[in-house]
């Protein structure tokens, strides 16, 4: 049996060049460091927020059970290995706080495809193949490696996982996890994740820009293989549709290009930013990979209570 | 019984409440939502609740075990009806146990202001002149709800 997964955000970076503790930026509505430690509570037995020790009584941070760097100044490496010092039984899902981009199904595929004989499972960089140490489950076996990194004097955690093997996974999103360090970077991300995020576009403007930026991170929809995928419909969309779910071949790549299909198939008049979407009853993405085989819901504006 | 549930019948909250006492516990806090017989300036005259119910169940489930954590409470559950309801039913049943009251009253708020806003339910109003709507879907651009 695996080592029970802890979650780990990794929220005691610096920030220089943001100029502003990007811990506290909102992208979807929420503090980046809350919305980390949401979805990291979604799929760990347990959650922790990494500070440094002069970061515990922040009130952003005081909020989070933590985990207090031992060896401060030596970076996020520092965080994972007081993590797998002080449970040393536990696996540890670990995520930078700067992925805006980063969706539970990502963590989810991770998990599914975790190699607990390894020191860890990682992603592959969409950028350059190396391993991406920061939304990566590093497993008990590595805190020998981690403590003995550290002592060598080395403190990139990235050659580290070079250097031990990794098991390394391609992302199922390349863009999942861009990270965002500068006011430009942190500007461009609001704009496409749209609705949500501060410093968005106008309302009027926000669903346009969300459809074409997710239309133009896609490749040409004529290379996208078709796929079967079951719709469910409820309230509003479902007396719109006609029927409270459909069976349907598409060769669209994610919700967001689904979505836009249906349309012109039913008289849909909410817009993308008035409505989330579930992937396989999980709230997803509109930036999800759509595959064979999944359920996709679209949510109307809710109204329980 | 589960942190959180839906149930198709008329809601019994003596039934709900007793799985919350606690010999630790000194404070306990309820709330009720009840169908009204108005919502802006129209006479509601009964109403319908329908959800997405695998995700909701998971997402209300999150939301107790959340307010628990953050509010350090003894125990906690929600309960939310679906399908026909009157005017005067129950709509949603929210009851927490803790050491103390004043965390009760708090996490007790934030249960029902989460449910409120992230969990999959809908609302559809049937009003006296035979019109009916679903609550924060019909108009564009006025999205969000509570």
């Amino acid at each position: 049996m695996s080592p029970a997964l802890f979650g780990l955000v990794l929220a005691g970076g610096a920030s220089t060049r943001m100029q502003r503790d990007k811990a506290t930026l909102q992208y979807h509505g929420k503090s980046q460091l809350e919305w980390a430690f949401d979805l990291l509570s979604e799929v760990c037995a347990a959650t922790f927020v990494s500070v440094r020790p002069e970061q515990r009584d922040e009130p952003l941070r005081a909020r989070f059970p933590q985990i207090v760097d031992r060896q401060p100044g030596a970076g996020p490496i520092a965080g994972i290995s007081a993590a797998l010092q002080e449970h040393p039984r536990a696996a540890w899902l670990v995520v930078a706080c700067d992925l805006p981009f980063l969706t539970s199904h990502v963590l989810q595929h991770l998990i599914a495809h975790r190699d607990p004989q390894r020191i860890a499972t990682a992603y592959r960089s969409a950028h350059d193949g190396l391993p991406e140490p920061l939304c990566a489950i590093w497993e008990p076996s590595a805190r020998e490696a981690v403590l003995a990194h550290l002592a060598a004097g080395k403190q990139c955690p990235r050659k580290l996982l070079i250097a031990s093997e990794a098991r390394l996974l391609d992302l199922p999103d390349p863009r999942a996890l861009d990270n965002i360090n500068t006011v430009e970077e942190f500007g461009a991300a609001s704009t496409a994740l749209g609705a949500g995020a501060n410093d968005q576009a106008p309302s009027s403007n926000a669903g346009k820009e969300a459809d074409e930026s997710s239309s133009a991170a896609a490749p040409s929809r004529d290379q996208r293989p078709v796929k079967t995928v079951r719709v469910q419909y409820f309230a509003i969309l479902r007396e719109q549709a006609g029927c409270s779910e459909e069976t349907l071949d598409t060769a669209a790549g994610t919700p967001a290009e689904l979505y836009e299909e249906l349309r012109s198939r039913h008289p849909f008049k909410l817009a993308p930013t008035q409505l989330k979407v579930a992937l396989n009853s999980e709230f997803s993405d509109w930036r999800a990979n759509l595959r064979h085989g999944d359920t996709i819901v679209f949510i109307p504006p809710v109204a329980g209570g | 019984m589960k942190a959180f549930s839906f149930s198709k019948t008329a809601l019994a909250p003596a039934t709900y409440r007793a799985p919350l006492e606690d010999s630790a516990a000194g404070g306990y806090a309820a709330c009720e939502g009840w169908v009204r017989n108005h919502n802006e300036g129209r006479t509601v005259k009964r109403l319908e609740y329908e959800a997405f119910e695998a995700l909701a169940e998971k997402e209300g489930e999150r939301i107790v075990a959340e307010a628990i954590r953050r509010f350090d409470v003894l125990r906690a559950a929600c309960v939310h009806r679906i399908g026909s309801l009157e005017i005067g039913d129950l709509a949603v049943w929210v009851g927490v146990s803790s050491r103390h009251r004043a965390e009760a009253f708090a996490a007790c708020r934030y249960i029902i202001d989460e449910v409120k806003h992230r969990l999959p339910i809908w609302k559809k109003e049937h009003y006296e002149d035979g019109d009916s709507g679903w609550v924060n879907c019909e108009r564009c651009g006025q999205g969000g709800s509570g």
